[in-house]
Parts: structure tokens; C-alpha cells; sequence
């Protein structure tokens, strides 16, 4: 991970790098074991799903709501922002500030967009007569998806602050560590939706 | 733990390359299953299966083109780490579902 050590170091030799790195990686990976404890709370959320599949009280059903065209644009929006953060993380790599810039804000309004249609949907739901007092079913389905949609606004304001460090410290080591822990972050989030919209959506629309 | 975690993330790995062909393939394996639930063209049983392989198989095309995991020697405790996830996540889905089956079952039979 040599990408991440300092190149303004008063030490210059390698020990000094190798131990920079190693502190960098621990960090990584640190933040690994987090994105799994937040695996964690979506598998309890995903179950709670499972069990309240059927749970309509004679209210209106996912069926009848879902619009599977509307569902595909925001994973498209999702999808896509998980690969221009790559192309970010490209940037980063060869400390190309324009292009890493860039690509964020690109991967920033491609965030913004899908979270600005999903409480679209939310609030269409809801008037339609589906809120998370329906029944068990949107109760979970709430709690399921807003929690995905409050991680991606964490995202999103995370994004922000990154900018704003970048801005004052360039390619600082604490930088590339953020960005490393926020990418891991993102494509972390679009996993999530995957079976989102795999379990969710193209199953509740059936 | 290693001397490095080159993982997710990790600014060692990674090219243009990787990225797209992730991307191609995440593509491919979000259509197909689009295309199934909104043509109605299979059973419901065909249909239900390809959304569980898709969806799979695409969250492991990310775990690899996006993340970078390889399961190299390097990363041995997000490889072990990432194993242990997946046990305690069918623990806690199949075994909810399980009890839930259960006791809806006996629910019933006390009517």
C-alpha cells in the first residue's frame, strides 16, 4: 500500500514509510470491521422483512405501488456512483487533485439524485396510504430502505467535509485515509441495495 | 495481522479496467433480472431463483472489481473476517424465518 505513505516526510527512509502504511492499513481496517457491524444491523433489518412479507392487515400491498421502471433509475443512479467513486479513487492514486475532485462531485450528485427519489417515493407512498402505521409489512419496508437512504445521506455529508479537507491539506496521509474509509463506504452502500432491490422490490413486485 | 491490508478500498489496486468490467457486469446482472419480473416471461419459481443468483453473484462482481478483494494472503483477516459475516448474517436470516415459520405453524393449530 505504498500509495498511501507521505512523500513530505522528513524521514525519508523505508522503515519510516512501512510504518506509516501499516498505521494507514489499521486504520482501513478498522473501518472494515465497522462496515461489518453495519452489515450486521442490515441482516436484522433484512430478516425483520423476511418475517412481515405477508403482513398486510388488509391494507394496500407493495404490488399495487411498486414501479419497477422508477426502481431501475435509482439503481442506475447508485450503481453508477459507485463507479465514477472509483474512478475518484483512481484519481487519488496518482494524486491527481482536478480528477479526484471531480469525479466526488460527479459520485456526490449522483447520490443526491437518488436519495431526492427516494423520498419522492416515500412521500408518493404515503398518499397513496401506505405509511410505516399501515401494517407490518411497510413498517419494515420503512424501516429497511430509510435506513439505507440515512446511510447515503451520511455519505453525502461525509463528501462534503472530505471536500473541505481537501481543499486545505491536498493529498495529506489523514486524507487518503478518508478517502480509502468513505469508498469502502460507498460500495458498501450500493451492495446493500442490491439486495434491496433484489429482495425488496423485484419480489414485492412480483 | 499482516503487515498490509490491501483491501477495500485500497489505494494499491485498482484500474480503469477493473472498474469498468465491474461495472459491465454489475449491469448485465441488474437487467436480467429487471427484464424477468417486468416481462413475466418465466415461472415464478424460475423468476425468484434468478433474482437470488443474480443478486448474489453481483454482490460478489462489487466485492471484487470494486473492493479488490482477492482473497490473497495479504488480506487474511478480511478474508476471515468477510466468512464470519456471511455465517452470522444466514444465522440470523434463515434462523428468523425459521422460528417465525414455526410459530405461525403452531399459531395456526391452536384454532
Amino acid at each position: 500500500m505504498t500509495a498511501l505513505t507521505n512523500d513530505h516526510d522528513l524521514h525519508d527512509h523505508d522503515d519510516h514509510h512501512h510504518h506509516e502504511a501499516e498505521a494507514a492499513d489499521r486504520y482501513v481496517f478498522g473501518f472494515w470491521l465497522y462496515i461489518i457491524s453495519d452489515c450486521l444491523l442490515f441482516s436484522t433489518l433484512f430478516a425483520t422483512y423476511a418475517v412481515m412479507g405477508q403482513n398486510f392487515a388488509n391494507g394496500i400491498t407493495p404490488k399495487e405501488l411498486f414501479d419497477l421502471n422508477f426502481v431501475a433509475v435509482e439503481t442506475a443512479l447508485l450503481l453508477l456512483s459507485s463507479f465514477t467513486f472509483g474512478m475518484a479513487m483512481l484519481g487519488a492514486n496518482v494524486e491527481n487533485m482536478a480528477k479526484t475532485k471531480f469525479w466526488l462531485i460527479i459520485t456526490a450528485l449522483l447520490g443526491l439524485s437518488f436519495l431526492g427519489m427516494e423520498i419522492y417515493e416515500f412521500v408518493h407512498f404515503s398518499h397513496e396510504g401506505a405509511t410505516p402505521q399501515t401494517s407490518g409489512y411497510w413498517t419494515s419496508f420503512y424501516s429497511l430502505v430509510a435506513t439505507h437512504g440515512l446511510h447515503v445521506t451520511a455519505g453525502l455529508i461525509w463528501m462534503f467535509f472530505l471536500f473541505i479537507h481537501f481543499n486545505r491539506d491536498g493529498f495529506s496521509n489523514e486524507n487518503k485515509i478518508r478517502l480509502s474509509c468513505l469508498s469502502l463506504f460507498w460500495h458498501f452502500l450500493d451492495i446493500i441495495w442490491i439486495c434491496v432491490f433484489s429482495f425488496v422490490y423485484l419480489r414485492g413486485a412480483m | 495481522m499482516s503487515s498490509s491490508e490491501t483491501g477495500p478500498g485500497g489505494q494499491a489496486h485498482g484500474s480503469v479496467k477493473e472498474y469498468v468490467v465491474g461495472l459491465i457486469l454489475s449491469i448485465l446482472l441488474t437487467v436480467l433480472p429487471f427484464y424477468l419480473v417486468m416481462s413475466g416471461v418465466g415461472s415464478d419459481t424460475f423468476t425468484v431463483i434468478a433474482i437470488v443468483v443474480a443478486a448474489i453473484a453481483q454482490v460478489l462482481v462489487q466485492m471484487v472489481f470494486f473492493l479488490h478483494m482477492n482473497g490473497s494472503s495479504e488480506q487474511t483477516w478480511l478474508t476471515v473476517s468477510a466468512v464470519y459475516t456471511v455465517f452470522i448474517l444466514l444465522f440470523v436470516i434463515v434462523g428468523s424465518l425459521w422460528i417465525f415459520e414455526h410459530l405461525n405453524h403452531n399459531m395456526l393449530m391452536g384454532h
